[in-house]
């Protein structure tokens, strides 16, 4: 490792690094405005790390010591070691669903000599790698189903142990992954599926299911009359129109009531029905209500920074974490706003950008898994502060307040920025 | 594969952009188009604090202090704070039942929620402050003790005309003449007498302290610095023309009896002292029992509660005969010259209707009638004139009749500074139309002319009649303020105007006068002769009927007493009613005469030490009465306040 200087940085994609600097900068700027109150002591409180944002400052160097690491690795490390990865990430996980410490309701934390670590932050890095792995083998053929089934396997495992870690915001996150394979060849009729299943699930809430059902048979009946001549040549016809019907009945008859009853936990049936304007319980909808105020009184160009009286006076729940955006909404308004989603979009269009310029599967497959998780975490995130999503506390990539979080991201970014650099080296 | 799939990564970007337009949106929404969230967000972080000045103090006319301000302390309790205490010691202390302690931290609960103060009992007793002071470590932090300005009056005396505070109503709130807008709900407010009146000057200007909480609602300092701050300003102090001493004398001296005192200086118009016996100590309704006693006070038989000098309307009988000759001379239908005939009795309405007197001349001219006290002369002298020519009608000449009592503020309410007042009843023609199906002469009601049948009068009416007497012809409108420090408002103007009501000459005037000069020389109010000086007064025994489970029953008489004195340069003048007593001269003038002495000599003479003593033993209450009022086991408990005690001793001798 004898490179000089310039090479040392050679091939980095400065519009990313860029980018990645400002977000960390603009999440230490909105936790420190989170918890800043007038009269502290900032080197004090920076040196006894007795803050958030001080020990963001922490986790920032971690990161970039992280970075540094990675950066001076060889690119091939990362899709030799992939399966490892993986291993040692499902690994981790069982390990935390058996001696998990439990924080806020759930059992995804894993104690190391005084330090927290969420593993499931980490997994998303593993998988993201061995999923590249595998979609850019040889062997691998994505047009076949058992090729698929596989990979919707790889993703599904570390969701569902995740799920059993009573962290179904983070599990959701993996669905990012659809994505990812959409791009690589998933029939596009999935992503239709999925959005179809989406409403359905929407209407068996906010809609009685026995209206549901009338229409679902008036529906289907219309649809048989139009097809009478049709189902009178082709019989298997009837048979498909019968079987969506019954289908749709059934999951909205039976099983939408009984995941809501005896699958998912009641403060998370709340949520959602909250951010389906359904419950007026002021305490289900304190949260949203207060970052939604939070948000909404920024205005066109915000209170000013550190003046947000939502944020100083700890009205937004969990503000230097999940709620973070409120903080950027209140004290820098829609313009503001605009301006820090503008970075994210760059970010995201960025990143696939460059994922289509590898010329490895591997990289494009983890580039865009990097975008697609992101994506993921960005558009939840912030839908959920102003009242589109349900509350599912997943953080906002390099802003939100976390060390498990600011270093996945970091790594994610960074190995890509590797292969990147290195994508004229090999084709693999 | 990769060429193939270029068209997906448009989609994915699709996706992207779509979903991060619609954040957008919902952004532009929530923080352009919709304003209602910074509202929420300053409705969430400011909280408006008022600052509550003390109120005004009000003194007599002698700077003493009669009402002012005193501390009592509330217990509030933070409930979250309130852990491993001895909670059966605290309900000892209290006198409350653990039940009780629990659904109080539970209404403190919701009232204010677990973390901010709120009352747990209020206005303790001295007794119960005591106590909790001593062992206040033992519940602290989640309970301590706040100071609370209340009402004190170091003398126990003018309940009712100082008036008192209470919590505002939901009615006045609900007021929509924006009469009560700067009030919120537990907000005190003025209910009666001064208090109310002068409501706005007493109360002072509120101070509103804007904070900023936080999201548990804890106060976490000054918002903007304070820039939008307004200070408190405390009320203004009232000096009053009441002398202090007259007033405890006299509520004393009523203690025993139903009926009422007012004294009046002439020259201004100022009320000297104003009492409603029997009454009670102010104090009962600013401490730690307001409630209990108010409920006691409002319900007990003698009606403590109702200001008699002003809500009140006697017959006033003799005591009316002064205002009678006074009419008649300034109509000029007689002379003070003008005599009658009297044997003993009026005959030219038909009847004979018999009088005390029956020796000739004892009513040959106004003089005479008056200190012979002669029905017959003023029944004469009032239908002279109602009948008078110069009217053209007995109607016109009622009307004008009436005319000349209501600019002495009879009949109408006079305009003092206190509310409730009442106007009394005087017989206009259209009372008189009503009552005699419109067939009616100056026969019909002559009693008029000696102070009985459609005529009652406040005791605060007869004291201003006779103010306008001594001041031969005018008044200044009875008032208890006389001025307010720092104040140029102009409240005070009216009361400062001459009310010219009569145009006589001085010498008609004298024979009004030195006939009630004769009264307490040598005539029925003999007892309020004070050396020295020359008292000018009437008796009254008033004639009265109640309606008693249906039946119209005869009362025993009420005794009245009006006058003034000096005769010249007159300093007070008074009306004393006690209720069915009986004579005028037994009860009402002593009583006038022990005030008087009091006030223009600032001390009772041997003399007159005998009546003094006499008054405060007496009891006129009825055996039934005397069974149902509860009033004096309340008052006893700390009637008239440790300063009205020195006064009664100093003026015994003691």
């Amino acid at each position: 490792m004898n490179r000089s200087q310039a090479k040392l940085t050679a091939g980095i994609d400065w519009p990313i690094f860029g980018m990645y600097l400002a977000l960390v900068f603009i999440g230490f700027l909105a936790i420190f405005a989170a918890e800043y109150r007038e009269g502290d002591h900032v080197i004090q409180n920076l040196l006894s790390q007795n803050k958030n944002w001080a020990r963001q400052v922490l986790w920032f160097g971690v990161s970039i010591v992280l970075a540094t690491g990675i950066w001076l690795t060889d690119s091939k490390f990362f899709t030799a070691t992939a399966n490892l990865f993986y291993a040692f990430g499902i690994l981790l996980l069982l390990v935390v669903l058996a001696i998990g410490t439990g924080v806020k309701g759930s059992n995804s934390w894993l104690e190391l000599g005084g330090f927290r670590f969420q593993p499931a932050e980490f997994t998303k890095l593993c998988t993201c790698l061995a999923l590249a792995k595998y979609l850019s083998a040889m062997e691998t053929d994505f047009t076949k189903l058992r090729s698929r089934l596989i990979a919707v396997g790889m993703v599904m495992f570390p969701l569902g142990i995740i799920i059993l870690q009573d962290e179904t915001g983070l599990a959701l996150v993996y669905l990012a992954f659809f994505l990812v394979m959409y791009r690589e060849g998933l029939p596009g009729v999935l992503l239709v599926i999925a959005f179809s299943g989406i409403v359905l699930v929407l209407s068996a809430l906010l809609v009685d299911k026995f209206i549901l059902l009338y229409i679902f048979t008036g529906v289907a009946a219309v649809v048989i009359y139009f097809n009478r001549y049709q189902i009178r040549r082709k019989k298997s016809r009837l048979v498909t129109i019968i079987a969506i019907w019954a289908f749709c009945a059934s999951f909205v008859m039976y099983v939408v009531p009984f995941v809501f009853t005896n699958v998912l936990k009641d403060y998370q049936v709340r949520r959602i029905y909250v951010m389906l304007g359904q419950e007026n319980d002021p305490k289900a909808t304190y949260n949203t209500r207060q970052s939604m105020i939070a948000i909404g009184s920024g205005g066109f160009w915000g209170k000013g920074y550190l003046k947000g009286t939502q944020t100083r006076f700890d009205f937004v729940p969990e503000q230097s974490t999940d709620f973070i955006f409120c903080t950027i909404g209140e004290d820098f308004g829609f313009v503001g706003s605009l301006i820090f989603l503008g970075i994210y979009v760059s970010l995201l269009l960025r990143i696939i950008f460059i994922a289509e310029r590898q010329r490895s599967t591997f990289s494009r497959v983890y580039a865009y898994g990097v975008a697609s998780i992101i994506f993921f975490h960005l558009a939840i995130n912030i839908m959920m502060t102003i009242g589109l999503a349900p509350v599912i506390g997943i953080p906002l990539p390099l802003v939100s307040y976390g060390g498990s979080s600011l270093m996945t991201f970091t790594m994610l970014i960074f190995i890509m920025l590797r292969l990147d650099a290195d994508r004229q080296m090999v084709l693999r | 594969m990769s060429v193939f799939n270029q068209s997906r990564k448009r989609v994915i970007q699709f996706i992207m952009l779509g979903t991060v337009l619609v954040i957008v949106a919902r952004l532009f929404f929530l923080q352009v188009v919709e304003t209602k969230y910074s509202k929420l967000a300053d409705a969430n972080a400011h909280l408006r604090k008022v600052i509550y000045p003390s109120r005004g103090i009000v003194y007599d006319r002698h700077g003493r202090a009669v009402m002012r301000n005193e501390a009592l302390y509330d217990l509030m309790v933070t409930p979250i704070n309130v852990k491993n205490i001895d909670t059966a010691y605290m309900c000892e202390i209290l006198e409350i039942e653990k039940e009780e302690f629990l659904r109080r931290i539970q209404v403190a609960r919701n009232r204010e929620g677990p973390r901010r103060p709120s009352v747990f009992a209020n206005l303790l007793s001295p007794d119960m402050y005591g106590r909790l002071q001593e062992s206040m470590y033992l519940f602290q932090p989640g309970f301590e003790l706040v100071q609370r300005p209340v009402r004190s009056y170091p003398y126990g005396v003018g309940a009712n005309f100082l008036g008192y505070i209470s919590e505002i109503s939901p009615g006045m709130l609900g007021d929509t003449s924006g009469k009560y807008n700067s009030y919120q709900q537990g907000d005190y407010i003025g209910m009666t007498g001064l208090e109310r009146t002068y409501e706005n000057i007493l109360m002072g200007q509120r101070g509103i302290q804007y904070l900023v909480k936080d999201n548990l609602n804890r106060p976490q300092g000054s918002l903007e610095g304070g820039i939008f701050d307004t200070a408190a300003i405390a009320g203004k102090n009232l000096r009053l023309a009441l002398d202090i001493e007259l007033q405890v004398l006299g509520e004393k001296m009523m203690a025993g009896k139903i009926g009422s005192i007012v004294a009046i200086d002439p020259q201004t118009g100022g009320i000297l002292t104003m009492v409603s016996g029997p009454t009670f100590d102010p104090n009962l309704l600013s401490g730690s029992y307001r409630a209990r006693n108010l409920g006691i006070l409002f319900t007990d038989t003698v009606k403590p509660m109702l200001n008699r000098a002003i809500q009140a309307a006697y017959p006033p009988g003799s005591t009316f005969k002064p205002i009678t000759g006074l009419i008649a001379l300034d109509e000029g239908v007689i002379t003070p010259d003008f005599g009658f005939n009297c044997r003993g009795g009026y005959g030219l309405c038909g009847r004979f209707s018999r009088c005390m007197h029956s020796n000739p001349g004892h009513a040959a001219n106004m003089r005479a009638a008056l200190a012979n006290s002669c029905n017959s002369y003023f029944m004469h002298l009032y239908r002279l004139s109602v009948d008078s020519k110069k009217w053209g009608s007995t109607k016109l000449g009622q009307a004008k009749w009436v005319e000349y009592l209501n600019a002495m503020g009879m009949g109408r309410r006079i305009g003092i500074d206190i509310p409730s007042e009442a106007g009394g009843v005087v017989p206009d023609t259209a009372r008189m139309n009503r009552v005699y199906n419109n067939v009616w002469n100056s026969c019909s009601e002559m009693y008029v002319g000696m102070g009985q049948g459609q005529l009652i009068l406040t005791p605060l009416q007869l004291a201003n009649a006779m103010a306008i007497i001594a001041n031969r012809g005018h008044y200044y409108i009875p008032h208890f303020v006389e001025s307010i420090d720092n104040d140029n408002s102009g409240i005070l103007k009216k009361f400062k105007e001459k009310q010219t009501v009569a145009h006589i000459s001085p010498e008609s005037f004298s024979s009004v006068i030195l006939g009630m000069e004769d009264v307490v020389t040598h005539g029925t109010a003999r007892k309020a002769q004070i050396d020295g000086i020359a008292v000018c007064g009437k008796t009254g025994t008033a004639e009265n009927k109640a309606r008693i489970n249906g039946k119209v029953v005869q009362l025993k008489d009420h005794s009245l007493f009006v006058g003034f004195a000096p005769k010249d340069n007159p300093k007070i003048a008074i009306a004393v009613v006690v209720e069915n007593a009986g004579f005028g001269g037994t009860y009402a003038v002593p009583i006038a005469r022990v005030l008087m002495e009091k006030y223009l000599n600032d001390t009772i003479s041997v003399k007159g030490k005998p009546y003094l003593t006499e008054m405060l033993k007496t009891n006129t209450f009825s055996a039934e009465i005397k069974n149902k009022s509860k009033l004096d086991s309340l008052n006893s408990v700390n009637y008239a306040g440790a300063e009205g005690a020195v006064i009664m001793r100093k003026i015994l001798g003691q």
